[in-house]
């Protein structure tokens, strides 16, 4: 990797709880730098104190989410030289979630929707009982294929207006988690699932704006996910299934 | 009142007053182009049932439609609670119907 020394990037980062403020750091640019990069460099290099939470690096564990320059970002797999804009960089912990400290968000509110929406698969068979064969080539697998690959980055949640607004709704990748299982024939939690997507923090929320589906960094679209939960709870309101 | 019943309500409602809005326009082109006076178009709706049937069903579908909607509006920027929220839709819905009634009755009564 070849190294400019002379190039520097200027830095914000945000310092601090719920109440802090932006702290400038100029920090060396390298070839093929990525955000996360840039955090690491600040606390071995500048200052230890700074809190950041990150595992894998290569976009698998979607722990390492920031706000960079106004947007959520997998801070890993982002290169400063898509981001950057005029030679600086603002970085900042997720939006829409408490701020533990400096970049480190609060996920437990996003992880405690997935439950509130009923993202836990119930399974039809025992563990004695043989495997069910399942086509990858059936419509049910397809549409909860296409929904599946998500690594729970919050990134989503970050970017949805609606979640600024309304504190109660269950956010996007909730939502879409709870689809892939709407669509998994294996599971038979369906009721109680479609009933939690009608409810106040439910699917009705969504204003399919859409910041979800072009921010994910898995290219995954909640947004058609929660279209196709309002299709599935409105077929089961008609039904007399759910009230 | 459940997300799902609400929703439901406002979609059924948007598609009746797709065909209503339609019409409702055409009656504004034609009464405009025509130079049709205030008293002209009296003379058309004073007494009629169809006039009346039409414009109160209109007046009915919007007002579910808008109460609904104002419901979701007041949630977001408000923050009410569901029980407050419930009874905002309710009066504002109410509300609509009774000014819109009162005009349907207006110019259909002879």
């Amino acid at each position: 990797m070849s190294t400019t020394a002379e190039a520097m990037i200027d830095v914000r980062v945000w310092r601090g709880g719920e109440e802090g403020e932006y702290q400038a750091f100029s920090v060396p640019r390298r070839d093929s730098q990525t955000v996360l990069d840039i955090v690491t460099w600040i606390q071995r290099h500048a200052d230890p104190t700074l809190a950041y939470r990150f595992a894998c690096r290569v976009g698998v564990c979607g722990s390492c989410a920031m706000t960079v320059n106004g947007r959520p970002r997998w801070t890993c797999r982002t290169h400063v030289s898509k981001v950057i804009e005029d030679g600086r960089l603002e970085i900042g912990p997720l939006a829409n979630l408490p701020v533990i400290r400096d970049l480190a968000a609060d996920m437990t509110p996003f992880f405690d929707k997935w439950q509130k929406a009923e993202g836990t698969f119930v399974p039809s068979r025992t563990r004695h009982e043989p495997l069910e064969t399942i086509s990858p080539d059936s419509a049910e697998r397809q549409a909860a294929d296409a929904a599946i690959e998500c690594i729970n980055c919050g990134v989503c949640y970050a970017a949805c207006d609606t979640v600024r607004w309304s504190p109660e709704y269950f956010g996007p990748a909730a939502l879409n988690r709870a689809w892939t299982l709407v669509n998994d024939v294996r599971d038979t939690g369906n009721l109680k699932r479609l009933a939690a997507a009608a409810s106040s923090g439910g699917c009705h929320n969504c204003h399919s704006h859409q910041s979800c589906e072009q921010l994910c960094p898995k290219g995954l679209n909640p947004t058609a996910s929660i279209a196709g939960l309002k299709r599935r709870t409105m077929q089961a309101y008609i039904r007399g299934e759910i009230s | 009142m459940s997300a799902v019943r609400l929703y439901v309500w406002q979609r059924l409602t948007a598609l009746l007053m797709v065909p209503l809005i339609v019409v409702h326009l055409i009656v504004i082109i034609y009464a405009t182009n025509r130079g049709l006076s205030a008293a002209d178009i009296l003379d058309r709706t004073r007494g009629s049932v169809a006039w009346g049937l039409f414009y109160a069903l209109f007046v009915a579908a919007a007002s579910i439609h808008g109460a609904i909607g104002v419901r979701g509006v007041a949630r977001e920027w408000l923050g009410l609670r569901d029980t407050a929220l419930d009874r905002l839709m309710w009066i504002f819905g109410v509300v609509l119907v009774v000014l819109g009634l009162r005009a349907v009755y207006a110019v259909v009564a002879t």
